[in-house]
Parts: structure tokens; C-alpha cells; sequence
């Protein structure tokens, strides 16, 4: 396993200009008829691991969740439905390791007014396919999120894009793109992690 | 050529004694929640005074449009093909359908999905189909789009009225404009480039958001859980806003009533005013490290004033009714309903055409953009949640008050200059009151509201 120089909790050296170069190109014009991986067994693994995902992030276990992800990750909430270019307009969240461990520490606090009371939620993740990307493995799945809090229940909808990486025989996660349809719209309350 | 509208509603003033609703130290509840009042600040309010639509880098080139609204009116903000910036009503004259969908885009022609009449984007008619089937002149400037007759641009931020009577958008603004100068020229040539927004939106009445936009008082309470996490690590302890913690009226901050409904809240003097000052208390945001360590390494001891470029600015500059610049962002209040507001959060980039940034125009901005989620996403999201549960704590009819009268009546607390700005400590309410009395005295008004057309 690859040494890091830094701890991405403590600092970020990894977003950098190879990293925004990278990214944009793994998140191009990947999901291709001939780069889909049809075999059942494959399939059924990334499946598995995006309903896990979907079910640890359900019961706000985020230690589990953060530990299918690569100590170098990115978080990635596009505010446009192209998804754009992120060194170039905001996006409604980019977080890296520490960003995110900052949001779920704000959480945490019993501050976070958004979240006090928490919203109580239930994923669906379905229509999971994944596609070859050299050694890694880029997976769409489709997502409805059930959010209830306060005084109703809404839903939110869309598809995510994760890249999986292969580290010590475990796949990780290493980007999630999460596309809300209607990503740039006004969004009420966007406060837990999608 | 202008139109007179038609006055069919009930003039605001006749609506209500608003000397018993607005008084010195409270207002009462209804401001928020009548639908009666909500209805007549679309005239007297979003109608009457300047009213922000849009900054000019979302329409850089000619024929380039967005789609905005001025009130509950969809408008089509544009520069037509001669140049000129135009405000568009979104309405075919005809039947009153929409002429435009979409965002933005560039468009010579505007032509209606439902009948086919198009117009220039002059706001000129065109063409419609089969005009043999009517008797009438098509020159006749009545079917030409109607339009706000007055659209002023200020250093780039495009503001417009419908109201003829109106003092001019400089006169107007007044002396706010020195603390927007400020925010703009700290940038290369002044300049920005909005870069998409933090959308957000709350079940609250639109000014819940602009009582806010001065408020340092709610701070350390409403953003409490950002202010520990901003605090959770030792060595980022004095970053964020940490400088509200103790006692923030003690602080050299303060919070300004600059007149006609402007209110400025100045956190820049609690900040080290040198190279890299407002760099050293930014928060961590991805990529700060990496591109800290690069841009130092490239410019030497000029890196701290590129690197200030992606820290946020230390104000609130708030122009009556929908505008603030905070942090880097251009905040924009766009009522929905009575009780549902749109909060946008554009996000500015910096423009360098002179490179007078030695080529790290880029890589600045990839860091700015980062910097700006930080706030949307852990500290806007809290304060939308407490305007919400005001707007259903104004539910109790009975509790007919609300108060805004810290700071009111302690001598020496609250000063006036020889401009009429008036400055206070950093948590009073005296921007509250103020703004609040203009607001008063615009709903008591019967404005003359006008519409243009080509001719």
C-alpha cells in the first residue's frame, strides 16, 4: 500500500492541479457501451458495495462509510448537470477527506440546526452498472433518497458516479459524483451527505 | 414611450396603519406572513426601488441572455444585439406565455412556443404568423415586449426599476458604493466572473434573510456548530470566524446603516491589515496546503497577496432589497411566496487580463472555489433552518411581536456621521431598525410604476 507523506485529515496536498486533471478526465465520456462489464459476479460486487453504502449513510454510521474510501478522497456534489469543471465555478459540495471530516463533525456537534432534529432517511440505489476504466472501475447506479424531517417528507433523485480503486485486494472508493437532477435548482435545507 | 399600468390593487398604504405595524422597537408579525403585504412589496418594493438582477459577466457578449425575475416577474436579463442591457418582461404580449425557458443562452430572436410571434431582442416585435388575418398595424409600439424602462449598471452589478420617480441607481446606492468599491478593487482591475451559485431556498419570508444579512448578534449562536468545527483542531483555532468568540461589541468590528435601506456589517478591522492577512485566518479548504506550498515557492513573498485573493472578505454588504456581497459571494434574495424565499449564492472567480497575477489566475481561482463552499454548506444551511422555525413560530397569532431593540436607547451605543451613516457595535440592532423604517415609509407610498416599449 502506497505511503502517505501527508495525513489528508490534517492537510490537503492531494487536490492539486494533477489531481482536477485527472478527475476531469475520469469523469469524461466514460460510461461506453464497450467499456460496460456485463459479468454477473463483477456487477453483483459493485452492486453490494453501493448498498452497503447507501445503508450505512441511512443509519449515520459514517466511520463505517468513510472507511470504504480511500484516504484520498473526493466527495463531489456538481451544482450543473454537466458536472463542469471544478477549478472553474463552485460546486454545491467538493469535499476532500478533511472537508468532509469536518462536515460530519459539525454534525456531530448537536449544533448543526439543519440536522437538530436529523433527518431520517432511506436510499434506494438501483440500475447499477459498471464500466472498465484500466484498472479501476467506474460505477452508475440510480438513486432515490426518502428525507423525512420537520414537516414532511421530500425526495431527492439522481445518479452517482463512483470510481472504485483495487487497494490490498479491497475495492475503495476513491471519487463519488452524485448528481441531483435537478443539481441547479434552489435546494431546501441540503444538509446531510448525500 | 411609457405606459401607465394599471392600478387595480388595493394601494399599500390603504392597507394598514403601518406606523401600528412598524414601530421604533418591534414590528409586528404580519410583515412576515400576510399575503396582503407580500402582495404590495411587489410594487412598492420589487417593483419601486433598484432591484439587483443580474452581474454583467453572465451576459459577456452580445445576444447573450439569462432568465431572472424582478419580484414574482419573470424576466429576460439581456444585451442586445447593438449592445444595450435590457430587462425584459417574459411575456409575449399576446396571450402572455413565456417567450423564454431557458437559464441562459444567446438569442438574436425570441419567438413564442405558443403562437409563433417573435421579437427582437430589442423587445421588438417581428413577425407573426399570417398577418393577413389582422387588421391592426404590428407597428404600433403596443405589441412590442414590454420592458423595465430603467436598467443601470454599477461597476458591473446590474440593478433595475419600474419606478419613474426613482433617484438614479448611484444616488441610490449612495454611500455604499465605498464599501463595494472596496470589495471589487481588491481583485486585478476590479473585476469578477460569476462561477455558478450555491442554490438554496427556506419556508420564510424574504426578509427573515435580510434581517440576517447585518446580524452579528445571531453568530455565535445560529453557527455554532461550524464556529467548534472551525475550532476542532488546535492549529486552525484562530481561523473562520473565531473572532466573534468572547465578546464580539468589544471587537473593533461593526455593524453600518448606510441609508435607503443599505446595511454594511465591517468584520475587516478585527483582521490584520498586511500581504497574506486575510490568508492567515482563512479556514482549511481542499487543496490549501498544495497550493499554499506552490504558490509560495513560485512568487516568493508576492504570493500572499495572490493567496489573499482566495480568502473570504471579512463583510456583509447588503443593498435593500436582494443583494449582498459576503465573503467572496454575490448573495442574491429572490421572494417566492409570502413564505418561500430562493437564496443564491453566485460564486465569484477573478479575472486577470493583464496577468498581472503571473499566470496563477487559475490555480487561484480553483482554491477560491473551494473557499466559497465552505459557508453554504456549513453555516447558510443553519441559518435557513432558524428562519424556517420562525416563520412557524409567527404562526401563534397571538404573539403579536417581534423585537429588534438591542442597542436602543443606551447612550453613546449607536453613532451618526455627517453623511447620515449611522454605526453601532457589531451585534446591535440599528440596522434592523432603520432598514426597517425605510421599508415603512416605501410601503406607505403609492409609487408610479411604468413599462417601456419600443417605439
Amino acid at each position: 500500500m502506497q505511503q502517505l507523506t501527508h495525513d489528508p485529515s490534517l492537510s490537503s496536498y492531494y487536490v492539486n492541479e494533477a489531481f482536477y486533471r485527472r478527475l476531469i478526465e475520469h469523469f469524461t465520456d466514460w460510461q461506453k457501451d464497450e467499456l460496460a462489464i456485463t459479468a454477473a459476479d463483477e456487477r453483483d460486487r459493485f452492486r453490494a458495495l453501493v448498498e452497503k453504502e447507501a445503508r450505512l449513510l441511512d443509519q449515520l454510521r459514517f466511520d463505517e462509510w468513510l472507511a470504504m474510501y480511500v484516504p484520498e478522497f473526493i466527495y463531489w456534489v456538481p451544482g450543473t448537470p454537466d458536472a463542469g469543471d471544478p477549478r472553474r465555478e463552485i460546486a454545491i459540495s467538493f469535499d476532500d477527506r478533511r472537508r468532509m471530516e469536518d462536515r460530519i463533525y459539525r454534525l456531530r456537534t448537536g449544533y448543526a440546526w439543519s440536522q437538530a432534529p436529523k433527518s431520517r432517511t432511506m436510499r434506494m440505489v438501483s440500475n447499477v452498472e459498471v464500466f472498465a476504466s484500466g484498472a479501476a472501475r467506474m460505477v452508475r447506479s440510480n438513486y432515490l433518497i426518502s428525507e423525512f424531517r420537520v414537516d414532511g417528507t421530500r425526495y431527492l433523485s439522481g445518479w452517482c458516479g463512483h470510481r472504485f480503486v483495487e487497494r490490498g485486494g479491497r475495492w475503495q472508493i476513491e471519487v463519488r459524483q452524485v448528481n441531483l437532477i435537478d443539481c441547479d435548482q434552489n435546494l431546501r435545507n441540503p444538509s446531510i451527505v448525500l | 414611450m411609457l405606459d401607465k399600468l394599471n392600478g387595480s390593487q388595493i394601494a399599500s398604504a390603504d392597507l394598514y396603519d403601518w406606523d401600528e405595524l412598524v414601530q421604533e422597537d418591534r414590528v409586528h408579525r404580519l410583515i412576515y406572513t400576510d399575503p396582503a403585504i407580500f402582495r404590495a412589496e411587489m410594487t412598492n418594493i420589487f417593483g419601486a426601488v433598484w432591484v439587483y438582477l443580474g452581474h454583467e459577466s453572465q451576459i459577456p457578449n452580445n445576444d447573450d441572455y439569462i432568465t431572472v425575475r424582478m419580484g414574482l416577474r419573470p424576466i429576460i436579463l439581456l444585451r442586445d444585439s447593438n449592445g444595450k442591457i435590457r430587462a425584459l418582461f417574459n411575456r409575449c404580449t399576446h396571450r402572455g406565455t413565456t417567450l423564454c425557458r431557458k437559464d441562459k443562452g444567446s438569442a438574436r430572436i425570441f419567438t413564442c412556443p405558443y403562437h409563433g410571434w417573435s421579437y427582437l431582442n430589442t423587445g421588438k416585435i417581428r413577425a407573426v404568423p399570417w398577418p393577413d388575418g389582422y387588421a391592426c398595424d404590428f407597428k404600433d409600439a403596443k405589441y412590442n415586449v414590454a420592458q423595465v424602462p430603467r436598467v443601470d449598471s454599477y461597476r458591473g452589478f446590474i440593478f433595475a426599476t419600474l419606478n419613474a420617480d426613482a433617484p438614479s441607481l448611484l444616488d441610490y446606492l449612495g454611500p455604499i458604493t465605498k464599501p463595494i468599491d472596496e470589495w471589487l478593487d481588491r481583485q486585478p482591475k476590479g473585476q469578477i466572473r460569476v462561477c455558478e451559485a450555491n442554490r438554496l431556498k427556506y419556508k420564510g419570508n424574504w426578509k427573515l434573510a435580510y434581517d440576517n444579512s447585518g446580524d452579528g448578534y445571531h453568530v455565535v449562536f445560529s453557527h455554532r456548530s461550524l464556529l467548534e468545527m472551525e475550532n476542532r483542531q488546535a492549529d486552525v483555532a484562530n481561523k473562520g470566524m473565531s473572532y466573534y468568540k468572547g465578546s464580539p461589541d468589544h471587537k473593533p468590528m461593526y455593524m453600518a446603516y448606510m441609508g435607503n435601506g443599505h446595511h454594511f456589517k465591517d468584520k475587516r478591522p478585527n483582521i490584520e491589515k498586511r500581504s497574506g492577512g486575510l490568508w492567515a485566518v482563512e479556514g482549511p479548504a481542499p487543496g490549501t496546503e498544495y497550493y499554499a506550498e506552490e504558490l509560495r515557492r513560485r512568487y516568493g513573498a508576492n504570493a500572499e497577496d495572490i493567496l489573499d485573493l482566495a480568502s473570504s472578505e471579512p463583510v456583509n454588504i447588503n443593498v435593500f432589497p436582494n443583494f449582498s456581497l459576503l465573503g467572496n459571494h454575490i448573495q442574491v434574495f429572490e421572494p417566492v411566496s409570502v413564505e418561500e424565499t430562493n437564496v443564491t449564492w453566485y460564486g465569484t472567480a477573478v479575472v486577470d487580463e493583464d496577468g498581472v497575477l503571473g499566470g496563477a489566475v487559475d490555480e487561484i481561482n480553483a482554491l477560491r472555489m473551494r473557499t466559497q463552499e465552505q459557508f453554504p454548506n456549513f453555516g447558510e444551511v443553519d441559518d435557513l433552518a432558524n428562519f424556517e422555525e420562525i416563520q412557524r413560530g409567527l404562526a401563534c397569532l397571538e404573539d403579536e411581536w417581534v423585537y429588534m431593540h438591542r442597542g436602543l436607547g443606551i447612550p453613546g451605543r449607536v453613532k451618526t456621521d455627517a453623511n447620515g451613516v449611522i454605526t453601532a457595535p457589531a451585534t446591535d440592532e440599528a440596522f434592523m431598525r432603520e432598514y426597517i423604517k425605510e421599508w415603512k415609509r416605501l410601503m406607505q407610498a403609492t409609487p408610479r410604476l411604468v413599462v417601456q416599449r419600443e417605439t
